[in-house]
């Protein structure tokens, strides 16, 4: 492990010996994020850290406002995952209303996971195509100009093709359920606020069978490019770490609703059939001065041992299965690659990813035959409570949403812990790993420094919900000497071109 | 389900002036008859916004230029690559080039109306003078979009 490198000598820095190099921003990615190096006088790695700079403060500006709005309010945390904090909140406020998952009607319950399976739908097949891709194809240093879709429309269209449909069809199952691809409604406390028509269903159900069969190419072209490259794959940017997620009580992938399992290292089990309503006791966040992305691990296991991973790796890590026949026979696969318990390798996150879009394809595919979609029996009601907790697994992992309120039904008090929160300590790990293992004592160019930027995009991780360029992000990097003077700098203008020099 | 009519206004309707195209189609949902119409709205126009120019007659993008010299424009588009593209942005001819690209079928008449606008302040609403360009815009689109006037073209 590489926790050395979160922090350097303090000698070392007040001497003045070490050089500083700025990785800003990290390109795409969601949001803004920036990698720090510090090297010795032989470019050895002493430091290496992943920083959030930017300040969103959700929690504390729904503070005030009723309950009922927080399912559409929260949608902008994210322009990629909006349903997903959609449904989080929404399962909190059922609680508020006294609903609890098990007495949701069951078309309301089925409506909600067909809006949610269309979400991870789409966010996979963005994130795989769109930013993934270009490395996966061309390569981690290929030159620049080819690290964007577009480069991957040109040079393999089918593929590009495909991803674009695959996500564009994520979207209308979005559009059916809840009226619009981003930021629509559909989701109220205790269930929904409509169902779906026949037109709507008929629609839906035209193209899912070639989208089945599309998520299918998708996952052989990442087993593909996985295998094809060992043991790189299996080593890069790759730690060992516990991991958190959802499962059915049968221990089946679970993306909605279900108990937390914890497993560790070698495969143990931790923690199963946890109730999410629990998780202060399971779960606290640490802070650090140096980012403000917080930093959660397990209670029991302290800050040092207890951090983990969440999302597709630790999903399919966890589940003992997956309920669809195709993304089973995938996941038996992927496993059988491994020959381990547990599968660690950082850019398995890929192929997991892969795995859970045929998931969500088979799923959305046997759910449009459903005749409850169709019901208007979509809302149930309870008593008043005056605490809400809702979590789901969202594309990039587990997400929790907590609410408390007042007598007048004014937020009083929230909390969120993101996925991308949850990987935190493992994107720094993996970021320390490339660092040392791949950067150190090496002159470092921009073809190198974009290995930094694979291990982080491996997790897919949302940094804030603002708009970033894709490959063409201005990126600066400077050298400078101990007494502040520039050494040398690199820059990468928005227009793809690059330039080494002080200018 | 796909419509003939494509109207697709785009921009960001927390930021002042930007907000013209969603205001615009808002317009239109109350002043026409939608059975051709399909009017589409986002934040910015993204490489699967290609799809949705799939089997259309007629295709107008709308949004807000701080160059236009009056209070908007009309004019028609055709394809072009450019330098534009970013994960979350391309211009309308770029995604016109996209569509060329990865459809086998013809594209169909596509227009820019461009509004003027001059303010673009996270959380204000329309400057005073890009509503009244607003308010001219939404009468000429939908005398355009009327099928007296659609229909031939």
């Amino acid at each position: 492990m590489y926790e050395h490198l979160e922090t350097a000598d303090p000698a070392l820095v007040a001497a003045g010996k070490l050089k500083r190099v700025a990785v800003d921003p990290v390109s795409r990615v969601e949001g803004h994020g920036k990698v720090t190096l510090l090297l010795d006088e032989d470019n050895k790695v002493q430091q290496a850290r992943l920083h959030i700079v930017e300040f969103r403060g959700f929690e504390k500006f729904i503070q005030g406002r009723p309950y009922w709005e927080l399912p559409v309010m929260v949608q902008r945390l994210c322009g990629i995952c909006p349903v997903s904090h959609h449904l989080a909140a929404a399962k909190a406020i059922d609680q508020l209303v006294g609903v609890d998952p098990a007495n949701l009607p069951p078309a309301a319950d089925k409506l909600r996971r067909l809006l949610h399976f269309g979400q991870v739908l789409q966010s996979h097949a963005l994130h795989f195509f769109h930013l993934s891709s270009p490395d996966l194809l061309f390569g981690f240093e290929s030159e620049i100009g080819k690290r964007n879709v577009m480069a991957v429309l040109a040079d393999y269209p089918d593929i590009g093709l495909q991803g674009v449909k695959l996500r564009k069809y994520g979207q209308e199952v979005i559009r059916m359920v809840s009226g619009k691809r981003i930021h629509g409604t559909g989701a109220i406390a205790g269930g929904m606020n409509k169902a779906l028509t026949k037109e709507e269903r008929d629609y839906l159900k035209q193209d899912i069978a070639q989208i089945v069969i599309w998520a299918q190419a998708a996952l052989q072209l990442v087993t593909k490019v996985h295998t094809s490259h060992l043991p790189y794959y299996d080593n890069f940017a790759t730690i060992r770490s516990k991991y958190l997620s959802l499962t059915k009580p049968n221990g089946a992938l679970e993306l909605y609703h279900g108990g937390i399992r914890v497993k560790d290292e070698q495969g143990e089990t931790l923690v199963d059939h946890y109730d999410y309503c629990d998780y202060p006791e399971l779960i606290r966040e640490e802070v650090r001065s140096w980012t403000y992305m917080k930093f959660p691990y397990l209670t029991s296991l302290g800050k040092a041992e207890g951090w983990y991973r969440v999302g597709p790796l630790a999903r399919v890590n966890n589940c003992d299965f997956i309920d669809t026949p195709q993304a089973e026979a995938a996941r038996v696969e992927f496993k059988r690659h491994s020959g381990e318990a547990m599968v660690h390798s950082t850019l398995a996150f890929h192929w997991t990813r892969m795995i859970e879009l045929l998931h969500c394809a088979e799923s959305i595919q046997s759910l449009l035959d459903d005749p409850d979609l169709l019901s208007n029996d979509l809302v149930a009601k309870g008593e008043k409570r005056q605490e809400g907790i809702g979590v789901i697994e969202a594309p990039r992992g587990t997400l929790f949403h907590h609410y408390q309120i007042d007598e007048n039904d004014i937020v009083t008090k929230a909390n969120l812990i993101v996925s991308t929160t949850s990987n935190n300590t493992a994107m720094n790990e993996s970021v320390r790993q490339v660092a040392a293992e791949y950067l150190s004592g090496r002159e470092l160019t921009e073809p190198l420094l974009n290995n930094l930027e694979v291990a982080i995009r491996a997790y897919d991780p949302c940094l804030s919900c603002a708009t970033h360029a894709v490959g063409k992000m201005p990126l600066q990097l400077e050298l400078v000497d101990a007494d502040g003077k520039l050494v040398d700098k690199l820059i990468r203008h928005s227009s793809g071109e690059f330039i080494h020099g002080s200018e | 389900m796909t419509k003939p009519i494509l109207v697709f206004g785009y921009g960001n309707p927390s930021r002042g002036d930007d907000a013209v195209g969603p205001l615009l189609l808002d317009y239109l949902a109350d002043h026409l008859d939608l059975s051709t119409i399909e009017l589409l709205s986002d934040f910015q126009l993204q490489i699967e916004h290609a799809l949705d120019l799939q089997d259309r007659e007629l295709v107008v993008f709308i949004d807000a230029a701080v160059n236009c010299p009056n209070s908007f424009a009309f004019t028609p588009l055709s394809p072009a690559q450019d330098h534009t593209y970013t994960s979350h942005a391309l211009s309308p001819a770029a995604l016109l080039a996209v569509y060329q690209s990865v459809s086998k079928q013809p594209l169909a008449p596509c227009y820019l109306l461009s509004i003027q606008a001059e303010a673009f302040e996270l959380g204000t609403g329309l400057s005073e003078r890009c509503a009244a360009n607003l308010a001219k815009a939404c009468r000429f689109l939908e005398e355009i979009l009327k099928p007296t006037h659609f229909r031939g073209n």
